[in-house]
């Protein structure tokens, strides 16, 4: 585990709110290894944005940071300066946003967007520098990128801007790519090419990518390792034949069970009883434990730590027993 | 807001100070009562200039020219003291404003209802019944929209003199368009709900239905946003009174009197001018203070 | 894009035409104008000659049309007082307005700018608030008022400046200008403040509003997530946003500049259009009247079909297009 590129222990982000501060993310730990695609997975509210988001440090009021330690390849991001973040941002970590039709200034040229990730990290000359932006487009499959560099957002389509969105992550050859939900906002097709091709880029750079889905089949798909999320914890990790073949955590189950790509043909779809918590209504104990199937009288009083082995680890105190597949 | 946990789940901030911001951005900013108060006060001295004025500025036989130009403090021949001082006839200040003061919110208001009357009409008017009335009424809107108010207003008074009448009906003029389009606006959604085309179904004639469910429910941001324009009314009305097509001289406004005294500002009597207008400000700036809180609170936007 | 061009044309015209009906009918109430011109010991004789002279005979209607006619000959009448044409009274105003109005323009856009992005990058702290507090002030109190405060300030209790009038000018080109000699700009400093004050708060709280809601978008943060500097964030991404609400209101309110130059004119004894306007209705000059509102419509309309050009140049998703209104 020496060799993580990315340290996440104790991961705490809080909301401030006139009555109190809720946190969005409640103690995450996790590693990311150099070249490794970890998958981050929850439904909507449980935190794995907001994880996205804080490992940059782009947490804006009334959003706040307030402990944990994350950890860069050896170097501590919590405790950087912001203009060394500045520097990191774009340069060897990369973002990837949700909605491509809201991440692109509409008044910029695509070339001038493009184009500006570089010269705000190196010093180079503004043709270098399209020139550069016109062969990561070429990269990811978009046709006369010296004529697109000239267009505006607003001549893209939503897919193309995507791609645009990935061939600007990929310009500086970064350590890591975060991106977040990349793939949500687009239609199926256009999602499994985009994510063939990160696949495709992540083996040839040797870049890592936290990849944060709602969709455990993108994630069976693309990720090396899943971790899954749970009112600002992450409940279950571990290698991805082991998470999705022999989930321990009941929540993982129910996400298993209710996705319909992973679900064979002709069996019954099922959808986990309830809604996930308010971020300022969860309960004690395991935030789990009111939708849990599997509930017992200690879930009430104390939330579960983490156990497991072999890299495969999780939290509950009536875990589903190894082996035993849903 | 009903499933809430019973404590907060992160008793200590990392950072209290960014606390404070957050909770200074939800709740509300110093509210305005001040300006509430301050705004009735100067209705009630308005209301109450005859009986509460020590003089009646408009009666030139009681003002002594001998006291012209007193400063303030002063006392005049015949031993009475001037707080405020006198003006260049030897009025009294304070009588000037006191009366002055009822002078600009007469006609600040009566502007504003009349400009009222017309706008929440023609704005309904259009609204009912669209196709060539909300056409032609809604060209002449943008017409008048189009132009600068105080070059309507001094056009109009050019051609039908100075008097406080004609003054009112020059800010009518002026104001009566945007409450039209706020009007029309608010009544065009109004329409579409379901309780009206049910009235409309059962046969109601077009009258009762636009005068007793149309009307009032579309007619509140349009008095919200008429709570503001009563201050430009006021401001539009000083300024016309300032150039000299406002009011008459023998009934001044604030506006007026800031104008008699501006000649004396540069030999340094000063307070013929600026006594006046500190009422004219503070009138004026309580009446926006007031008017916008009102507004937040119910969420219009002009 | 001829379409728009040839749309836009026919809509000014109508404009101007319904503004000449308008203005005509409504300053000929103006009162009789020959009391004013004539003492009255001239003969009975004198005086027809005069009216018929000044088409005073003619009913309304046929004045009008007359007037018209001569209108788009480029003779918008004789001033009854000084019986000169208008026209050439109001262009002679008119280089003193247009200082004014610029250099006003000017101080808006260089205060308002930067002020606004101060207090619309951080609204919360306590500077934002004093400056978002004195817009109000800015834009609610009289004109006139803060022109009056102004000379007490930095004319009557400071000395800095001359209390009014227009100082020393030079003539470039054929046009006569204060801006080139330091007496002239001593003068034109608290008129030019005073004009620009409403506009100065206007523009403050354009930007500021145009600010923080462009900070909380997704492609500001997706540049800093790529490591833009604060200074290219606000600069350019932001910036570039806000420069087109900032040119469209430039544009509109180079309009109503131009009419509330009349009070600060009058305030400040400035020889503009605005004060030869407000002379032109004590005196009631017809002609001067109605030809300085003909000539405030022209540039009215003429500005704003430019700002609608420079918008569309501006903003790479407006295409210009017939449909437009």
């Amino acid at each position: 585990m020496s060799d993580a590129l990315l340290e996440v222990r104790g991961l705490r982000t809080v909301f401030h709110a006139l009555d109190g501060a809720w946190p969005a993310v409640d103690g995450v730990d996790f590693n990311v290894a150099r070249g490794e695609v970890l998958g981050l997975v929850g439904e909507s509210g449980s935190g794995k944005s907001v994880t996205g988001f804080s490992l940059v440090r782009l947490i804006d009021p009334p959003g706040e940071i307030v402990s944990g330690t994350i950890s860069f390849d050896g170097e501590d991001l919590l405790g950087a300066s912001e203009e060394r973040l500045r520097a990191l941002r774009g340069d060897r970590i990369a973002m990837i946003f949700q909605d491509p039709l809201m991440t692109l200034n509409p008044v910029l040229s695509i070339g001038e967007q493009m184009s500006e990730a570089i010269l705000e990290h190196r010093a180079c000359s503004r043709a270098e520098a399209l020139a550069k932006a016109a062969e990561a487009l070429a990269r990811v499959g978009i046709s006369s990128p010296e004529a697109r560099l000239r267009q505006f957002p607003h001549e893209f389509s939503g897919g193309m801007r995507q791609r645009v969105a990935i061939a600007t992550a990929l310009l500086n050859a970064p350590d890591l790519i975060i991106a977040d939900e990349p793939t949500t906002a687009l239609d199926v097709t256009i999602q499994s090419q985009i994510l063939f091709e990160v696949q495709k880029l992540s083996r040839e750079t040797g870049t890592a990518v936290l990849w944060i889905t709602h969709d455990l089949a993108v994630v069976a798909e693309l990720a090396d390792r899943v971790a899954v999320m749970y009112a600002g914890r992450i409940v279950e990790i571990g290698p991805v034949d082991q998470v999705l073949d022999a989930p321990r955590h009941p929540y993982t189950i129910g996400l298993l069970k209710s996705s319909a790509t992973m679900v064979a043909p002709g069996e019954r779809l099922h959808q986990i009883d309830g809604v996930a918590p308010r971020i300022d209504a969860r309960p004690s104990g395991c935030p789990f434990r009111p939708r849990c199937l599997r509930v017992q009288p200690i879930c009430a009083d104390e939330d579960p730590a983490a156990t497991g082995q072999g890299g495969h680890s999780f939290r509950c105190h009536n875990p589903v027993p190894a082996g035993d597949a849903a | 807001m009903s499933a809430k946990a019973k404590t907060p789940a992160v008793p200590a901030y990392a950072d209290t100070q960014l606390r404070g911001k957050v909770l200074r951005r939800i709740r509300s900013r110093p509210t305005t009562r001040g300006a509430a108060i301050l705004l009735g006060v100067m209705v009630l001295l308005a209301l109450l200039a005859p009986v509460i004025a020590p003089q009646n500025p408009h009666d030139l036989a009681s003002l002594s020219v001998m006291d012209n130009r007193l400063p303030p403090g002063e006392a005049g021949m015949t031993g009475v003291t001037y707080w405020l001082g006198t003006d260049s006839q030897g009025r009294d200040m304070l009588s000037a404003i006191l009366y002055g003061l009822r002078t600009s919110l007469m006609v600040g208001l009566s502007a504003t209802l009349g400009a009222l009357f017309i706008g929440i009409s023609a704005g309904l008017l259009a609204a009912q019944f669209g196709g060539a009335v909300d056409a032609v009424i809604m060209r002449v809107v943008d017409f008048m929209l189009g132009f600068p108010s105080i070059l309507i207003a001094l056009v109009l008074l050019a051609s039908i003199g100075r008097g406080v009448d004609k003054v009112i009906l020059a800010i009518v003029l002026v104001q009566w368009a945007q409450y039209a389009r706020l009007m029309r606006a608010s009544a065009l959604v109004e329409r579409r709900k379901e309780y009206i085309e049910a009235a409309l179904n059962f046969g109601l004639p077009t009258r009762y239905i636009m005068i007793a469910h149309l009307l009032p429910n579309s007619v509140g941001s349009v008095l919200v946003v008429a709570s503001i324009s009563v201050a430009s009314a006021i401001t539009l009305e000083a300024t016309l009174s300032f150039l000299g097509v406002g009011v008459p001289v023998t009934q001044p406004s604030l506006g007026l009197l800031i104008a008699n005294g501006f000649e004396f500002l540069l030999s340094g009597e000063y307070w013929i001018a600026v006594f006046p207008g500190i009422a004219l400000v503070l009138l004026i700036v309580s009446l926006n203070l007031v008017g916008d809180r009102l507004r937040r609170s119910f969420n219009v936007r002009s | 894009m001829t379409a728009y061009v040839l749309q836009r044309l026919i809509q000014s015209v109508l404009v101007l035409l319904a503004v000449s009906v308008v203005v005509f009918f409504a300053v000929y109430g103006i009162g009789d104008p020959i009391e004013l011109l004539v003492s009255p010991q001239v003969s009975a004789a004198e005086r027809e000659a005069l009216i018929r002279r000044l088409g005073l005979d003619l009913p309304v209607w046929q004045q009008y049309f007359v007037f018209m006619g001569n209108a788009l000959k480029g003779d918008l009448g004789r001033s009854f007082v000084h019986g000169v044409p208008a026209i050439e009274l109001i262009l002679a105003r008119l280089p003193a307005t247009f200082e004014l109005v610029l250099l006003a323009m000017t101080f808006a856009i260089f205060t308002g700018v930067p002020l606004g992005l101060f207090a619309g990058l951080d609204p919360e702290s306590r500077p934002s608030r004093i400056i978002m507090a004195g817009t109000v002030l800015g834009y609610s109190l009289p004109s006139f008022w803060k022109g009056m405060m102004l000379i007490l300030l930095f004319a009557v209790v400071l000395g800095w400046l001359p209390t009014a009038g227009r100082g020393e000018t030079v003539t470039v080109l054929g046009i006569s200008t204060s801006l080139l000699t330091l007496d002239g700009l001593r003068h034109l400093v608290l008129p030019a403040l005073n004009l620009a004050i409403p506009n100065m708060a206007l523009m403050i709280r354009l930007v500021a509003a145009g600010t923080t809601e462009t900070m909380t978008q997704d492609y500001v943060k997706y540049a800093r997530a790529k490591g833009v500097r604060p200074r290219r964030i606000v600069g350019r991404h932001v910036l570039r946003n806000i420069l087109i609400p900032v040119v469209t209101v430039v544009g509109i309110e180079f309009g109503s500049l131009v009419a509330f130059s009349t009070i600060t004119e009058t305030v400040f004894a400035w020889p503009g259009m605005g004060k030869l306007l407000i002379d032109s209705v004590y005196q009631l000059d017809r002609p001067v009247v109605v030809a300085y509102v003909l000539l405030a419509t022209l540039l009215f309309v003429t500005v704003n079909f430019l700002v609608d050009i420079l918008y569309a140049a501006l903003d790479p998703r407006v295409k210009l297009t017939g449909e437009m209104a």
